[in-house]
């Protein structure tokens, strides 16, 4: 079904809080009105991996961190004050235990967080790594497994083993709440797929329908799926976008069958990448940011030029948009929770790069500038509209 | 016992050294929790196991059982092997 762009919803420009997860701490920068200039607040929790920090949007200031060092467990950080101050999480997402003589899986690192829905404040979800999902009910105080996922056979058969996951450990990542309906959740794993709840995650099924796998693999088996991104269209939130380690997808439910929307990328930039960012307003507008996919993998910008992949039909045409951003020898990459966009009109996006640069576009992509650089490798880039 | 705290963990304890008791290495972390709560789980996994980077030294002896029977132990150093760059 054709989308109506909802044009008139943009927001009154106010402050800007532009929030900078980085593997060495996380940063906080308000801007003005205008999206000028920007203030840098950090770094918090210096030394610390920053996974994903995201303020909810229901109240305002309450904030989680997903917090790890590399010498001590996983634990969520909270502020109820805007990033003022912080306490730590009294029980953090952890794994039931096993029965006696059983393995049972740990959290490593919390990697993904979601407010809940609109009508249940307090409640937050969070995709762990290796592979769980956890739930909150108290602001992100006190963790709970949750079970119709964590515990369903299927899924620690999907899951795999640390060895079949991304570099830095297997993910759930994706955590999407229809905005019309609390008990309909998606979630996607890295690897493992993308799943879906009717029953507020009482039980999930497979959807996978559509998605290519590597060659070779069976595509019938969740298990050989790595969705890198799923993101849900704020104005037609029947409909979703994925960037997946095999190409560019939407869906439109209730259809169950993804369509492969990244075979108009241009060959030579192919369309392998981690983010996707959707239009607040136009469910037919996306962008992406490609990375090169070939031989091993390098995961850097094609050719050492980065740039932005615009699309306004769907995904039926792809632009490019570079704009102000490096033209040569620039070899850096965005990853999955690194770009995001504001609900102005228009609209800004934001990305941070692996080498640890924020920049920014006013103009919904087609000019950019560096609001920060010199920060360490950036995971997760969040903007918020203050109170 | 004499407690010594790593920096990474100094952010609960606020000192570098502390008196604990307990009959166990769990009985001590499980006491230090108590008054710092949330400090275990940096330093054990849901588990029950020694995350990778954390090591008890007892009386100048590694420990990796956390069910050993301490007796008249005088002091538990805490480490951590610092990892990443």
């Amino acid at each position: 079904m054709p989308s109506e762009p909802e044009r008139s919803a943009a927001p009154t420009p106010r402050a800007l809080l532009l929030i900078v997860a980085t593997r060495k701490g996380a940063w906080l920068y308000r801007g003005d009105a205008a999206r000028d200039n920007w203030r840098v607040d950090g770094p918090h929790f210096l030394g610390q991996i920053i996974n994903h920090l995201v303020l909810d949007p229901r109240d305002g200031r309450t904030m989680l961190a997903a917090a790890k060092t590399g010498h001590l467990g996983p634990t969520i950080f909270r502020s109820t004050d805007l990033g003022q101050s912080w306490k730590e999480a009294a029980r953090p997402p952890a794994f039931a235990k096993a029965s006696d003589g059983a393995v049972g899986p740990s959290v490593d690192h919390t990697f993904w967080l979601t407010p809940g829905h609109a009508a249940q404040p307090g409640v937050w979800y969070a995709g762990t790594s290796p592979q769980g999902l956890f739930r909150s009910a108290d602001g992100g105080d006190t963790w709970a497994p949750v079970p119709g996922f964590n515990d369903d056979p299927r899924y620690q058969r999907w899951m795999g083993s640390v060895q079949d996951g991304t570099p830095d450990g297997p993910k759930l990542h994706s955590i999407i709440v229809d905005p019309r309906d609390a008990a309909h959740l998606y979630v996607a794993m890295s690897s493992g797929g993308v799943h879906e709840s009717l029953d507020g995650g009482a039980s999930f099924s497979a959807l996978i329908d559509g998605l290519e796998v590597v060659e070779g693999f069976d595509a019938a088996d969740a298990t050989f799926h790595d969705p890198h991104c799923v993101r849900l269209c704020p104005s037609q939130p029947d409909r979703l976008y994925q960037q997946n380690h095999c190409g560019i997808y939407r869906l439109d439910r209730p259809e169950r069958k993804w369509r492969n929307i990244g075979k108009s990328m241009p060959a030579a930039i192919g369309d392998v990448g981690f983010p996707i960012v959707i239009h607040p307003r136009d469910a037919d507008s996306a962008w992406v940011f490609p990375m090169d996919g070939t031989s091993v993998w390098p995961r850097t910008s094609p050719g050492g030029r980065p740039a932005v992949y615009a699309t306004h039909d769907a995904g039926a045409t792809w632009q490019r948009l570079a704009g102000g951003l490096p033209d040569s020898q620039a070899w850096w990459t965005v990853k999955r929770q690194a770009m995001t966009g504001d609900r102005r009109d228009p609209v800004g996006l934001y990305f941070g790069t692996s080498s640890g640069e924020v920049w920014m576009s006013r103009d919904e992509g087609r000019q950019w500038s560096c609001v920060a650089r010199h920060l360490p490798e950036i995971y997760a880039v969040e903007v918020a509209e203050l109170p | 016992m004499k407690v010594i705290i790593p920096s990474a963990l100094r952010s609960y304890t606020e000192r570098a050294e502390i008196e604990a008791s307990g009959a166990t290495l769990a009985a001590v972390v499980a006491e230090l929790d108590r008054r710092y709560p949330g400090m275990r789980f940096r330093m054990i996994n849901e588990q029950g196991r020694i995350r990778p980077h954390i090591r008890f030294f007892v009386d100048g002896e590694q420990l990796f059982d956390l069910a050993l029977p301490l007796g008249a132990a005088r002091e538990l150093i805490i480490v951590q092997a610092l990892s990443g760059g």
